[in-house]
């Protein structure tokens, strides 16, 4: 299984001066690809997210983690402005994608740049080619040949190539748990997203189908920066370079993933991973 | 306590009679109605009931050929009329409406599906006859496909609102507008669905009598265009059935069981259909 405790504290990152950091504003030393600024957010009357702020650092992996209900889920969503689909729901403040509003950006647009894997499995009901050329062809690609090629290139990255290739056009629900999982990774893939959001994308998976895209995310953050929202602390461990705490709709501490488990700056960060309440 | 046990035993054996007995009536009276059907009307019913024109009166043999046509065309026009508004009026309400004007749509639809049949008639009569000055088949089309919208309505609504949220937002997190993301997942996921739906809302006004009697109207000969008055099945069985002649009698038997065979034959598609979609959602 990729990393272990013992490298991520070995990350170049994770030494740099974490004392005078304000908690919520750790690793200058890596480019910003997010910007979140001053972030509120609101469900009609009530207010789910209280003045968040926070850098997503690029080509890495940042965990979001907290209790249920704590709005880790809703600022993700306000990444990719999929909170839209939910009548009544508005953010305020800047979320600044390679220093470009996003809250301004035409939607479409934005969530080529930034894709998103939910938390059950959601293939549509197509073929396992016409899953993953599905993005693309909303974009308007037609000819079938670099279809063809992309199709491929993704699932090749999403580690499910060798497993389908012999059945793409069969349909998508053929496919275990896990595999449509990976199918759906491949299908944000297919767009090149610059950023990938994943929410709990394993908390219907069993260990050796989480343990396969926890290995795949290791590989992708080479090529894009990554977003996890997660139940499983241990999960947040093993593969974020960062890590956020969410209570109560407000950011209490966000840093290296190593500081964060091992010396938390804020108490209910402490106690929420000692699993004192939550 | 001897005493509660016996009575309780006994209540619950005569409720369960009491069910059992009612189920049966359900079924014996739709067996009974089919075996009369049959029974009277494959004894009537002859290769000429599929060919020819009703014979004079007086005159024995003949067929049905215009009225089955004549169905058929009624059918083609009001699915023209009622499944494009029917669908496309689904779709708005399930994908699209805002509160207030979806409860108003769909109230009215409600409304709509409860106004008597022979009112759409009155409708048709006067939208479509009166200004023509002469029954059409037309006329006759546009009051079935009035009656259609309602149920087209609902049921596309009830199966859009089925497919699961997650896989709106799986189109639309991959860029897709709103409307793509509908016509190119949700409706293809719901599209047995919705085709069952259309086909029973067919199947209901395929046996519709009265909005036939004042706009198609009838015709003993075959309808020459759209704009001429036309046999249909469901009318003929109602002029033949209160004729005098043991004749006629036979053969709106006959017109009966052909209506019904078809009426049949759509709701056995519809279900064949229905049962691939949830054996398909199931795998």
């Amino acid at each position: 299984m990729g990393v272990t405790m013992d490298q991520i504290l070995l990350t170049p990152e994770a030494g740099e001066g974490r004392a005078e950091k304000s908690p919520t504003k750790p690793a200058a030393a890596v480019a910003a690809k997010l910007r979140v600024i001053d972030l509120n957010f609101y469900y009609g009357k009530a207010q789910a997210l209280h003045s968040v702020s926070l850098d997503i650092a690029a080509n890495r992996i940042t965990a979001l983690i907290g209790p249920s209900g704590c709005g880790k889920s809703t600022f993700l969503r306000s990444l990719n402005r999929m909170y839209e689909t939910v009548r009544h729901a508005r953010a305020e403040g800047q979320i600044l994608l390679d220093n470009e509003n996003t809250l301004d950006m035409d939607v479409s647009q934005l969530r080529r740049r930034v894709g998103m894997v939910f938390q059950k499995s959601n293939p549509f009901p197509k073929s396992i080619f016409d899953n993953v050329a599905y993005g693309l062809r909303v974009n308007g690609w037609k000819s079938k040949g670099t279809l063809q090629d992309a199709v491929e290139s993704s699932l090749i990255r999403a580690a499910l190539w060798d497993e389908v290739k012999d059945k793409l056009h069969k349909s998508a629900y053929a496919l275990s748990g896990g595999q449509q999982q990976r199918l759906c990774i491949a299908r944000a893939l297919a767009v090149d997203p610059e950023v990938l959001l994943l929410d709990e994308p394993c908390s219907a998976l069993d260990p050796i189908a989480t343990a396969k895209i926890e290995e795949l995310l290791f590989d992708l953050a080479k090529q894009c920066t990554i977003v996890i929202v997660t139940h499983n602390m241990q999960q947040a461990a093993r593969v974020a370079d960062f890590t956020g705490f969410f209570l109560t709709g407000k950011l209490i501490e966000f840093n290296d993933t190593a500081i964060i488990f091992e010396k938390p700056a804020k108490r209910e960060t402490e106690d929420y991973i000692t699993g004192r309440f939550g | 306590m001897n005493y509660r046990s016996v009575w309780r035993k006994s209540v619950n054996a005569v409720m369960f009679s009491l069910t059992g007995i009612c189920a049966l009536a359900v079924v014996s009276v739709l067996v009974f109605i089919l075996g009369y059907l049959v029974w009277n009307g494959g004894r009537a019913i002859n290769w000429d009931f599929f060919t020819k024109l009703p014979t004079p009166v007086g005159e024995t043999g003949g067929g049905m050929a215009n009225a089955i046509v004549g169905s058929a065309k009624l059918l083609l026009l009001a699915a023209l009329v009622g499944v494009p508004v029917g669908f496309i009026g689904g779709v708005y309400l399930a994908e699209f409406g805002g509160k207030t004007f979806s409860f108003l749509v769909r109230y009215t639809t409600d409304l709509l599906n409860g106004v008597p049949s022979i009112v759409m008639g009155i409708f048709a009569y006067t939208m479509i006859v009166l200004p023509l000055q002469h029954f059409s088949t037309l006329a006759g089309g546009l009051a079935l496909g009035v009656m259609m919208i309602p149920i087209a309505v609902r049921s596309t609504e009830e199966f859009l609102r089925a497919v699961p949220q997650s896989l709106r937002e799986g189109a639309l997190a991959l860029g897709a507008s709103r409307w793509k993301a509908v016509a190119t997942v949700v409706i293809p996921a719901a599209f047995r669905g919705i085709l069952t739906g259309i086909m029973l809302a067919l199947a209901r006004v395929a046996g519709e009598t009265a909005p036939l009697l004042f706009t198609s109207f009838n015709n003993r000969f075959w309808s020459h265009g759209w704009d001429q008055p036309t046999a249909s099945l469901p009318v003929m069985i109602f002029t033949y059935a209160i004729a005098p002649y043991d004749d006629w009698h036979r053969q709106a038997w006959a017109a009966g069981l052909v209506l019904l065979g078809l009426v049949l034959l759509a709701n056995i598609t519809a279900r064949v259909v229905l049962g691939r979609k949830l054996s398909s959602a199931a795998g």
